[in-house]
């Protein structure tokens, strides 16, 4: 199986590898997959709360390829926007930019799942109603 | 150095030149048919056959009448198995097998049970062997096969052969092995072993792809398949088809060389095999897959628990050819049923690296393996959220994964 370029630089160069304080209310954490499944993500953002823009995001990610790239990228997409807007991200965005074959799709879902329960831990924290979970 | 370096003669070798070169005349102007009895070009075929088929015999100990030639352990596994099923129909139905044999044994065993087989899958140890009492016990006197690899394509494992065909015969039933992995790799032989039938094929000894073998006993017991191919009768009614001459030429040169050089091949193999895998056990949270003390001499399969076999090879696929028990790498979402079997979580599974080294493998491809394989574990633990899980001290089977 080949990857795409976009793949294999997201790999070799992955962005925004770290941690973030998860304590912090203003920090939210996903923790999406299982070890089992072959594939856990971990992404936090860092939103500043007066204006609701994403400042940072982090990812560390155990599995493929391409689950290590979509984390990597949904991190680079992550970063600017506002929180809405990065509720609007789709899977098939990732896809399409990372150019994932159909047996990686779910890479590119677990991405999107991790971006929603990092905001819904954020939102949380801060007294909101979570978002509900449209997988 | 040149790359790619391949690791994974587990899954096919490359021919030897020496058989490449024998091989050739009979593609051009030896070309007969090995079944045309009645001119020059038939005989030499049939000679050229007969003589493959004693090199063939003498690396396990056989006599060449109980060689029938095949397309590869593939069709011999599913001959052995339908062929015995069929054959002895009268004395029973009951098989015995085990659960980290090779799919071609498994598969040809499921076949059967929708036409009415009673199968036994043996569970093994962490090892990978099975349970020597644990077979007897199994077998009734419906038991017309008891099916037991004799090397182990993932992990390696020799299975205590000697013991089990001695169980076996002293219960009344056949014994059959899938030898594929074992046969030019280790001595084997079918008098000593207590073999009564044995598939094994070519392109995992340095031989052509395409052409392998079923041994079929012919005395103390007379052993008899029931040809699962219906045809011109060949190979003594077993299996139908013109011979493949061209590759039975090179498999039988490829047996004669594992013969006369099995052992200084096996000397340097194990001295990098260990090397390999000392080198690499210095890594944290290594596992060794199967046995160790009773194993093949070029193979290891190693987990690096956090970091995913798949992402792990990509890592240094440009340059290093392995295969893994990862998910990703097969069509199935399931990691390797195999390392399974032997016990491991599916997250080790996933984890694993299988390392099949062969008759080429030089010490620098060995030294590079070491460095790329090291370093990138090493780097994918940095971006392992499990690998910080593990660090900071967190039991990771306390947290409730979200399964999908
Ligand atoms: C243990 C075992 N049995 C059977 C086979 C199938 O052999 P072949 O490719 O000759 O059909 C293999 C190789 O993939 C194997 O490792």
């Amino acid at each position: 199986m080949a990857y795409s370029d976009k793949v294999i630089d997201h790999y070799e160069n992955p962005k925004n590898v770290g941690t973030l304080d998860k304590s912090s209310n203003t920090v939210g954490t996903g923790l999406v997959g299982a070890p089992e499944c072959g594939d856990v993500m971990r992404l936090q953002i860092e939103v500043d709360p007066a204006t609701q823009v994403i400042t940072d995001a982090k990812f560390k990610t155990f599995g493929c390829g391409s689950a290590i790239a979509s984390s990597s990228l949904a991190t680079e997409w992550l970063k600017g926007k506002t929180v809405d807007q990065a509720l609007a991200i789709d899977n098939m965005d990732i896809v399409e930019e990372l150019a994932l074959p159909p047996v990686k799709i779910h890479c590119s879902v677990l991405a999107e799942d991790a971006i929603k329960a990092a905001i819904n831990d954020y939102r949380t924290k801060n007294g909101l109603e979570p978002i509900a979970d449209n997988h | 150095m040149k790359f790619p370096i391949y690791l994974d003669h587990n899954a096919t070798t490359p021919c030897d030149p020496r058989v490449v070169e024998t091989m050739i005349p009979y593609f051009t102007e030896k070309f007969g048919n090995a079944a045309s009895r009645n001119h020059s070009f038939g005989w030499v075929a049939e000679e050229a056959v007969d003589y493959a088929r004693e090199q063939i015999a003498t690396l396990i100990g056989a006599d060449p009448k109980e060689i029938i030639f095949t397309s590869g352990a593939t069709e011999a596994d599913n001959l052995a198995i339908k062929g015995v099923y069929e054959m002895y129909a009268q004395k029973g139905n009951h098989i015995i097998t085990a659960t980290t044999e090779h799919k071609a044994v498994l598969d040809a065993c499921h076949h059967l049970e929708q036409l009415g087989a009673q199968i036994t899958y043996l569970p093994v140890n962490a090892e990978g062997m099975i349970d020597l009492k644990q077979l007897e016990e199994a077998i009734t006197d419906k038991t017309i096969l008891v099916a037991i690899m004799y090397a182990n394509n993932e992990v390696g494992t020799i299975q205590p052969v000697r013991e089990i065909s001695e169980i076996c015969h002293r219960k009344g039933t056949l014994f059959f092995t899938d030898g594929t992995q074992a046969v030019g790799k280790i001595p084997v032989d079918v008098n000593k072993d207590g073999i009564d039938l044995m598939a094994f094929t070519a392109h995992k000894m340095y031989g052509p792809k395409g052409v392998g073998a079923l041994y079929v006993r012919r005395k103390n017991p007379r052993v008899k398949v029931t040809a699962q191919m219906d045809g011109g009768g060949h190979e003594r009614g077993m299996r139908s088809g013109t011979l493949n001459v061209t590759g039975i030429v090179g498999f039988g040169k490829a047996a004669e060389i594992c013969r006369l050089e099995m052992e200084s091949d096996n000397a340097r193999i194990i001295k990098m095999r260990d090397r390999l895998e000392t080198e690499l056990m210095k890594l944290d949270e290594a596992y060794v897959n199967g046995s160790r003390e009773h194993r093949l001499p070029q193979v290891c399969n190693i987990s690096f628990k956090f970091v995913e076999g798949e992402g792990l090879m990509m890592g240094f696929n440009k340059n290093i050819a392995l295969s893994s028990g990862s998910a990703c790498t097969s069509a199935s979402l399931e990691p390797s049923y195999v390392l399974k079997a032997l016990g491991l979580g599916d997250d080790l599974a996933h984890s694993s690296l299988r390392f099949g080294l062969g008759r080429y493998t030089t010490d620098e491809e060995i030294d590079f393996t070491i460095e790329a394989v090291s370093k990138t574990v090493t780097r994918l633990r940095e971006v392992s959220p499990l690998w910080e899980m593990f660090k900071e001290g967190i039991d990771l089977n306390t947290i409730k994964w979200e399964h999908h």
